[in-house]
């Protein structure tokens, strides 16, 4: 059955409410843009197969600190004024350590400072000794470290959550539990979106539907190379806060969060398929060993603390592992946004960012050209294969 | 084939050992698997946490203990003597072969499927009483982690002396070091009566047990059994708080009296222990019947993960079972013949009676435990936690509050849950990531049903239609330095430095070149981290 056939035959009584805007994922992209719109004054419409921030939006290390994108002045600027903005504590806590526990992470850990300093941002380099002072729970293991005067960061779980009350509260809307299937399309328009619930009509489209963003947009024949890793985390018991939570190292990201826990993440991901309609729990691996490994070295006074949870998150990538926020061709209003990773910490700029391609096709405070579809246009088709980075189960065939 | 030097491709993990079969529990289900398998030529492992450490109780893990154990709990060798003699089954089972772990929990079992795919077949954590932990490869698993009790807040519920009643009975009879003497019971569930006589015959006094309905909830003949014991059953009645002081409980506050005791139990309903099966990736149902939830079963015990299966209490809790342990024996034997047959093993005889391993009358639990936290929940005050981990009260749950300690009270408008719903039902996940109710080291055991409850009451549903929050590995708390692999593959340390580890991911924007292609990569970059 065509989509239009479908759509006549849901007839016009199954045409539900629809919004100026429809945006498709309430993760932290979509829930931020929808804020934002809202804040304008645009009717907005998330539609969210399962509760707001299931995916990665909610089992990410909450990290801040994004010195390679267009966007990273915006993540800066507006981070700490984020709970005033959205009137809901998000955990924003500002700063960041990074602790090197050898000659080597030290060199590769400056390289990324360089990348900040140059766009005027400070670092101081700590030594051994400067670094347990402002860590109290490192120990003999520490080589040096860097102070970061900016980046920081915020809980997933209660940024999430800022962004979808904050959204109400200016009238914008979001539906959980509805998972959306299809478009309905006129010419170069998107008119609407098909839904398990019904089809909700539009003049804009946003998909920003993590991994299933590649799918999404291939219903519309617009292409986006995508490949779906899962990596783990895990956090302890509460411990007494250090001056600034958010240190990691080793080879870990991660924080600790208000409450005193250590949640920290890192080491091997899977290369897994992306399920259309994913239901599980995400089980996670014995990597938590291997995580809790570094973390017992990254804070040796800490080794004695339980470990209570861990999970795994899904993450989708595009070839270069950045993102893309695109308004691709040929549809007059429809924009894609799929964030490889590093989309949490970005959250309040992207959002402000698609809110203004949105409404005005452009982005008036960062350049976003090395962001957009075109970047893939000589991509080679087995990109995936060549970069090892197929799922067990389709590399084994 | 390129594979990615970054991803688990190539890494391996740190085996210790190897098993066919691997039976977590050693209960009457777990024993009799234990047997079966070995009798069915298969190389076994029985492992059980039992004797649990002082520490580890101390902290409601994995039962509702309540600091209902005696200080005798601390010397451990003294503990697993009297676990031998209590089921001599162990030594029979030990000279047939059975790798026997005692003092050794499973933190976690971790099976391929969809999506989850790297490992060197499947795996189960152990942890044991020094400390180790180790990871053991298993073919095919048998979880027999039995019951625990439903946690219920009132005042002064956080109060040594204030436990479950099956911790009791445990504590009572497998390591005869139960501190109460005079207790009163709440709850009237089979599993409860048959707990209350278990515990009389070990001495202890019950002053009476307190049931919120009309009419106690098991049927009249375990009833009448309890009524020969000449302990009242108060029907009709409800927990309005403990009296403590400094040396414990000393009597509880019911709506018109109060009574003297040393120790309050809570029996509003055996709670199968799925924490193991779930976290595995094992898909679980809520079923009235059976318990509350249990894993989705198939033949012989089989669960949504093929090589994993469930026996005993853990796989489903009723009144006949509860009263019989023939029947979870029975669930056990049945599990260990489908592994034997799975390992291509021949499948022993059953000899022993055939008992029905099917739920007797449908008693519902989930509108029961339902009731009990209705009659608590209006005379929950602003100081009592529901959840003791991480002291959240009722109204900060259904109110969905931040955590007090970000002080946001002064500028947060409370929610509703509704607002925070929309159309679906109410997810205790949801709840827990914003109240941090259940969020603690006690991994939830204490309030995860209440909640349940609690949002169920709520929201006007059936208990079932409402989740449990979900359990996650290691579901045993375990040290960074416990959890940490004795021998790690050298592989692993080489490539963790930072994410990803994609050569363009970090490249500044102003750095990057016009198009990506794989073969663009040829060129080194002074590509940084993140
Ligand atoms: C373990 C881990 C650690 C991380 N650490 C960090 C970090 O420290 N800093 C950082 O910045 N980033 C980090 N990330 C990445 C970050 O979490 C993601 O980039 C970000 O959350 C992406 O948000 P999103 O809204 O784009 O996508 P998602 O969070 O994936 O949200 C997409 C939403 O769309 C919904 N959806 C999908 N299909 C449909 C459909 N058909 N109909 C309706 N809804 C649909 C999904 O249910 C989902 O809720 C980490 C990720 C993981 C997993």
């Amino acid at each position: 059955m065509s989509r239009s056939e479908q759509a006549e035959r849901l007839g016009e009584d199954e045409r539900v409410a629809g919004a100026s805007v429809v945006i498709i994922g309430g993760g932290v992209t979509g829930l931020s843009t929808a804020f934002w719109l809202a804040d304008a004054g645009v009717d907005v419409l998330v539609l969210e197969r399962g509760v707001a921030g299931w995916e990665a939006s909610g089992r990410n290390g909450g990290g801040c600190t994004h010195p390679q994108s267009p966007l990273f002045n915006e993540e800066q600027r507006l981070w700490p004024m984020m709970d005033q903005i959205l009137g809901y504590p998000t955990e924003f806590q500002p700063k960041r350590i990074r602790m090197a526990l050898s000659p080597q992470q030290f060199e590769l850990y400056s390289r990324s400072v360089r990348n900040s300093q140059q766009q005027g941002f400070e670092v101081d380099a700590l030594d051994a000794k400067e670094v347990r002072d402002l860590v109290p729970l490192a120990g003999d293991t520490v080589y040096a470290g860097h102070l970061y005067h900016f980046g920081g960061h915020a809980n997933p779980h209660r940024t999430v959550q800022a962004y979808a009350w904050a959204l109400a509260d200016r009238g914008g809307r979001l539906r959980q539990h509805v998972a959306v299937t299809g478009f309905t399309t006129a010419g170069d328009r998107v008119t609407g979106v098909q839904t398990d619930k019904g089809i909700f009509s539009c003049d804009h489209v946003l998909i920003a539907a993590g991994p299933q963003t590649g799918r999404l947009a291939g219903l519309l024949d617009v292409a986006i190379p995508l490949r779906t890793a899962r990596a783990e985390m895990i956090v302890t018991e509460p411990l007494p806060l250090m001056p600034i939570g958010g240190t990691d190292g080793a080879g870990l990201y991660g924080r600790q969060t208000l409450r005193g826990n250590l949640a920290y993440g890192g080491g091997p991901h899977e290369w897994v398929e992306t399920e259309e309609m994913p239901t599980a729990n995400r089980p996670s691996t014995p990597l938590a060993g291997n995580i809790a490994q570094r973390v017992a070295q990254l804070f040796p006074k800490a080794a004695h603390a339980k470990v209570i949870r861990s999970w795994a998150g899904i993450i989708e990538n595009t070839p270069d592992g950045r993102p893309v926020l695109d308004q691709p061709e040929p549809w007059a209003n429809l924009t894609v946004a799929t964030m490889s990773g590093v989309g949490f910490g970005l959250s309040p700029a992207t959002g402000r960012a698609l809110m203004q391609l949105i409404m005005h096709g452009q982005c008036d405070f960062a350049d976003l050209s090395t962001l957009r579809l075109e970047r893939f246009a000589e991509l080679e088709p087995d990109w995936d294969a060549l970069q090892g980075w197929l799922p067990r189960e389709v590399a084994a065939v | 084939m390129t594979f990615d030097p970054r991803s688990v491709a190539g890494k391996t993990l740190d085996i210790a050992s190897r098993t066919e079969v691997l039976v977590v529990g050693a209960g009457p289900a777990g024993l009799a698997a234990a047997k079966q398998a070995i009798d069915g030529g298969a190389t076994v492992m029985l492992v059980d946490e039992n004797p649990v450490a002082f520490e580890t109780m101390g902290e409601s893990v994995p039962q509702l203990w309540g600091g209902l154990m005696g200080g005798q709990i601390r010397n451990r060798n003294a503990m697993t003597e009297r676990m031998l003699e209590a089921r001599p089954e162990l030594a029979d089972l030990f000279e047939t072969g059975v790798d026997i772990r005692l003092g050794t929990a499973c933190w976690g079992l971790f099976v391929n499927h969809a999506n989850l795919n790297w490992m060197p077949g499947s795996i189960a954590g152990l942890a044991d009483a020094d400390g180790g932990s180790q990871l053991i490869g298993f073919d095919q698993a048998i979880v027999a982690t039995g019951r625990r009790d439903m946690g219920l807040a009132f005042h002064g519920w956080d109060q040594p002396g204030v436990g479950g009643i099956s911790a009791a009975a445990t504590l009572a009879t497998l390591y005869a070091a139960l501190e109460g003497k005079a207790a009163v019971v709440l709850g009237t569930t089979p599993e409860t009566l048959l707990s209350v006589i278990d515990l009389v015959k070990a001495g202890v006094t019950i002053k009476a047990i307190v049931e919120q309905g009309d009419h106690p909830f098991a049927d009249a003949t375990l009833v009448a059994r309890i009524e020969a014991l000449g302990i009242p059953i108060l029907t009709g009645e409800t927990v309005r708080g403990a009296g403590f002081d400094t040396n414990g409980i000393h009597g509880i506050r019911l709506r018109d009296t109060e009574i003297a005791c040393d120790s309050i139990l809570l029996g509003l309903g055996a709670v199968p222990v799925i924490d193991l099966l779930q976290a595995a990736g094992v898909r679980t149902i809520f079923d009235g019947s059976r318990g509350g939830f249990v894993p989705v079963l198939g033949d012989s015990g089989s669960t949504t993960l093929a090589n994993v299966r469930a026996a005993g209490d853990c796989a489903g809790i009723w009144g006949t079972k509860s009263a019989d342990e023939r029947v979870s024996r029975r669930e056990g034997r049945i599990a260990a013949d489908a592994a034997l047959g799975a390992l291509g093993k021949d499948v022993g005889s059953d000899q022993e009676p055939t008992m029905a391993t099917i739920p007797d009358a449908a008693l519902d639990i989930g509108y029961y435990r339902k009731q009990w936290v209705r009659t608590v929940l209006e005379t929950l005050r602003d100081d009592v936690p529901v959840c003791q981990c991480e002291d959240v009260w009722a109204r900060e749950i259904l109110e969905v509050h931040p955590p007090r300690y970000l002080n946001a009270a002064a500028w947060v408008e409370p929610k509703s849950l509704t607002q925070l719903l929309g159309e679906g039902p109410p997810n205790p996940d949801q709840v827990k990531r914003l109240t941090r109710a259940g969020m603690g080291h006690c991994q939830g055991r204490r309030c995860r049903e209440q909640v349940q409850a609690m949002l169920a009451l709520q929201e006007n549903l059936e208990l079932g239609a409402v989740s449990l929050a979900v359990y996650r590995s290691p579901v045993r708390p375990l040290s960074l330095q416990d959890l940490s692999p004795a021998h790690e593959d050298p592989a692993m340390a080489e490539q963790w430095d930072s994410w990803f580890g994609m050569p363009r991911q970090w490249t500044p924007y102003w750095e990057i070149e016009k198009r990506y292609t794989v073969a663009s990569l040829a060129r080194e970059t002074d590509h940084v981290t993140e």
